[in-house]
């Protein structure tokens, strides 16, 4: 049995390769939320924004761009028969959702590098906000790269695997974007940020991540037996 | 073997639905407050703790699935989230009756019970597709149970978070620390939770039973050759 780090880095380094050769979802996801952010700003004919509507037009679009990456994050084990070596591999099972979580995540926070510094730029007056912004950005970045690679593999296994995705994952991360926008709406209000109730959203996203991370990790081995 | 002793349920069902309705209607004092619309709660807060707590219970079915690889739990969770499904319709109807006599208006969205229980119904309503989408039956039962343990973690979490972020206008009877309802109000209300459970499990049975008839006529069909009529469902796991 090989060790579950050394898988859980074999299999991360090979995604990561992968993407940076193949480049098939992050620069759709940036580009994707860049044009979000500028059919907001015509659709809600507003130049500057502020509190919840700032928040709002930032989660939404994280969120969408988001599902891209989501709906790729299988595509490759499942054409070129990842999932049959996975299987065949004498290595702990669960090492894939732990390896594709991480990966999910970096693919996060690399959306996140480029997006949020255009949304303030776009939409906000100050920078100020963005320092506090990166721990609400890190705790629903882990809840959704959790909830995001257990249905992403469980899409990809079926018929309809590009309309599940967004239709099974959208009502489940409810509960992680009103906290997200909880805690965003303050620290983007007009005349400065402001920290209402930011720990408690900050705590609720973190009980989000540590259930559904558990979930994931807990049922991921019946979605490879075949 | 699923219809096994329906008739003696549904009968109890039938009874204590009529007990509990004429205990609401002629029994438990007019509310001083809301009037006779209040009455409404006795059959719209049962029905929502009973949906609630069915797709939980589908949830823990899920896991003896998946711990025993037992099909026929799957067959038990699928048909618990169904009825649940099914349940969730009519809590979302007659709370919006009761919000437009309440409150004026058809949905109130600045209410976290109400929109909770729709993200929960929302995310319900995806297990259908989701099952349909998968052809292999052992997988289709496999994915459809790792949805409902996932779906099941979902329904407390979410509840927490709605409340958070929301102003509190639901009314909360038992959440007051004087007293809340009175004595006959509180032994409708249970009566009536008691009447809802029972439903819900007799329409499980009745459900369970017509899938297993349903399967018994294919195989027999199969058995001797003849073609099967009529559409099959797809979505709907075989009960043997």
């Amino acid at each position: 049995m090989t060790p579950s780090r050394v898988a859980f880095a074999a299999i991360l380094g090979k995604d990561l390769r992968s993407e940076l050769r193949t480049l098939q979802s992050l620069p759709a996801m940036a580009l994707f939320s860049v044009t979000t952010f500028v059919i907001f700003r015509f659709g809600l004919d507003r130049t500057h924004l502020s509190g919840s509507l700032a928040a709002g037009v930032l989660w939404a679009t994280l969120l969408f761009a988001a599902v891209l990456g989501i709906n790729r994050l299988f595509v490759a084990e499942r054409e070129e028969g990842g999932f049959d070596a996975i299987r065949l591999a004498p290595i702990d099972r669960s090492v894939l959702f732990t390896a594709k979580v991480t990966a999910l995540l970096i693919y996060l926070l690399a959306l996140e590098l480029i997006a949020v510094p255009i949304f303030a730029l776009f939409f906000l007056d100050s920078a100020a906000a963005l320092g506090p912004l990166v721990s609400v950005l890190l705790l629903a970045d882990v809840g959704l790269a959790a909830t995001g690679t257990l249905i992403s593999s469980m899409a990809v296994n079926s018929r309809a695997r590009d309309l599940l995705v967004p239709l099974v994952l959208l009502p489940l991360v409810v509960p992680l974007m009103i906290a997200a926008t909880g805690a965003t709406e303050p620290l983007l209000a007009l005349g400065g940020p402001g920290y209402h109730r930011f720990g408690t959203w900050l705590m609720v996203l973190g009980l989000y991540d540590l259930i559904f991370a558990l979930v994931g990790y807990a049922v991921f081995d019946f979605l490879l037996e075949d | 073997m699923y219809g096994k002793g329906l008739k003696p349920l549904s009968i109890a069902a039938v009874a204590m639905l009529a007990v509990s309705l004429s205990l609401v209607f002629f029994y438990a004092p007019l509310d001083a407050d809301q009037g006779f619309i209040q009455k409404i709660f006795y059959i719209h807060v049962p029905l929502a703790t009973v949906a609630l707590l069915g797709f939980i219970v589908g949830g823990l079915f899920a896991v003896a699935h998946l711990r025993t690889g037992n099909s026929r739990w799957d067959a038990y969770s699928y048909v618990s989230i169904h009825i649940s499904v099914i349940f969730g319709v009519a809590v979302l109807i007659t709370g919006a009756i009761w919000a437009k006599a309440s409150w004026g208006h058809w949905w109130v969205w600045n209410e976290p019970t109400l929109v909770s229980f729709l993200i929960v119904f929302l995310l319900y309503c995806t297990y259908y597709p989701f099952r349909y989408a998968i052809e292999d039956r052992d997988q289709q039962a496999r994915y459809a149970s790792v949805f409902a343990v996932t779906a099941g973690a979902f329904v407390p979490l979410n509840f927490l978070a709605v409340r958070m972020a929301q102003s509190l206008v639901h009314p909360r009877v038992f959440a007051t620390t004087n007293g809340g309802l009175p004595g006959s109000m509180m032994l409708t209300f249970l009566c009536c939770l008691a009447a809802v459970a029972l439903l819900w499990v007799t329409l499980v049975k009745f459900e369970l039973a017509a899938k297993s008839a349903s399967g018994q006529v294919k195989r027999l069909r199969r058995a001797i050759d003849a073609p099967s009529t009529g559409p099959s469902s797809r979505i709907a796991p075989e009960v043997s």
